[in-house]
């Protein structure tokens, strides 16, 4: 992952705030664990076109993870680059949300859980490319292009897949079933969130949840899906506290570089 | 760039802008190398170049973030100074504001089209969900295509596909 530092574009709105580290930190890992996920299909796509692009989806993902992280190790001043971020925090240092660890399941509950993500990120990035912290702003607004096709791309299939053939619809209906709990702690702010949001640099993400909702009912609808009720929600990924998926997840893909520190190749 | 000296007592500044002019050249010549008809000049991403004490600083901007190949051109770009002569050199990452497809200039797209590309269409209206723009065939000129896939061989290409002559063909998509 070794590159040359980006350009700093501004002083940092913040300065050196642990509440702004984790929070950076938190966009980095949501970025590198789907990002991760969907690096688990290539080869093994069900359409060539398709292994293509989910590999192109995980590109764009762990490209963003790359900068915030880097972004993050910077504030933070302890000298942990992006590679110490990302292979050498367990577990319960990680802050991403608990629905992009799940396993990917079939290729239904892939695209479902894309597009229940998609549909939050690429509004929530828009909005954060408008952040006091001028890094962010700039991270934000170039990923926010990129999540409007990831967005697009996870939707038509939602659609194709729902309102496609008895089996289809039926593996597309359980995927949101089993994935809808998961969603509500996207709208959920960690302790430190509130002020940054406050102060301008990070964005209230309740007030995402509007355009969400209303993307995600358009895509059901035309997929001939059924919006799970409200419910329960399952939370505790932004504290660190994840299913059983993310161990796994993250010693597959840290077991090279903490067996062979600083390898390169 | 900055405007010629005129006076007469400006012979360095007028020989060092000769030779930034010269170095500019060399950097603004280097192709992308995935899409080698492309130099990085028509594809926008040179965002500057200039001269901090002896060394020379090319600033350049992503296409899409997690492309491979911006590795490849910063690689590329210091090897070409580096055969021109000049070792002194750093290439820094500037994000904002972001790279769009805008940028491509006249002639890049044309070099799109004659390779078989179809250049992105003009003032990107990628928050168009659920709505595709009118792609128009690189080999054959027809509008009657589709899109076989959002993702190509490349961050930045889909794939589509020409009804009128059957090819398919790459789409520079709009960002």
């Amino acid at each position: 992952m070794n590159e040359a530092a980006v350009q700093q574009q501004a002083p940092t709105a913040a300065g050196n705030s642990t509440g702004l580290v984790a929070y950076v930190l938190s966009l980095a890992d949501d970025s590198l664990v789907l990002g991760h996920r969907l690096s688990e299909w290539s080869g093994h796509g069900p359409t060539l076109e398709e292994d293509i692009a989910l590999s192109n989806l995980a590109l764009d993902l762990i490209g963003q993870a790359r900068l915030y992280y880097a972004y993050a190790g910077e504030i933070e001043g302890k000298g942990r680059d992006e590679d110490a971020l990302a292979y050498l925090r367990d577990e319960h240092a990680y802050l991403n949300l608990l629905l992009l660890e799940q396993p990917n399941g079939d290729f239904a509950a892939t695209m479902l859980r894309h597009v229940l993500y998609a549909a939050f990120q690429h509004p929530y990035l828009e909005a954060l490319s408008a952040s006091a912290d001028a890094q962010l702003a700039a991270m934000a607004a170039k990923a926010s292009k990129e999540m409007a096709y990831h967005l697009r791309h996870a939707a038509e299939w939602v659609i194709r897949l729902g309102d496609g053939t008895e089996e289809s619809h039926a593996r597309a209906r359980l995927a949101l079933g089993d994935l809808w709990m998961y969603t509500g702690e996207m709208f959920e702010m960690d302790a430190a969130e509130p002020a940054l949001a406050a102060a301008g640099i990070a964005v209230d993400r309740a007030s995402i949840k509007p355009r969400w909702q209303a993307t995600i009912d358009r895509v059901l609808q035309q997929a001939t899906l059924q919006r799970p009720p409200e419910g329960w929600m399952q939370r505790g990924g932004r504290a660190g506290r994840h299913t059983e998926h993310l161990g796994h997840l993250l010693a597959e893909m840290q077991v090279l570089h903490r067996a062979h520190p600083g390898a390169r190749w | 760039m900055s405007a010629k000296p005129t006076n007469a007592g400006s012979t360095a500044t007028e020989a060092s802008d000769a030779s930034m002019a010269r170095v500019r050249a060399i950097v603004a010549a280097v192709v992308d190398p995935e899409i080698p008809v492309l130099t990085l000049e028509d594809l926008g991403i040179l965002r500057g170049i200039e001269r901090q004490d002896d060394q020379i600083v090319v600033t350049l901007t992503p296409t899409y973030i997690g492309c491979p190949a911006t590795s490849a051109i910063r690689l590329a770009v210091e090897a070409a100074l580096a055969e021109a002569g000049l070792t002194q050199t750093r290439v820094v990452t500037q994000l904002s504001p972001a790279w769009s497809t805008d940028e491509i200039s006249e002639a890049g797209r044309r070099k799109l089209r004659a390779f078989g590309i179809a250049p992105p269409q003009a003032a990107a209206p990628y928050g168009a969900l659920f709505k595709d723009a009118e792609v128009v065939c690189p080999r054959c000129g027809s509008t009657e295509t589709v899109k076989i896939s959002e993702f190509g061989s490349t961050a930045c290409k889909a794939q589509w596909r020409c009804r009128a002559c059957a090819e398919p063909f790459d789409y520079f998509k709009c960002i």
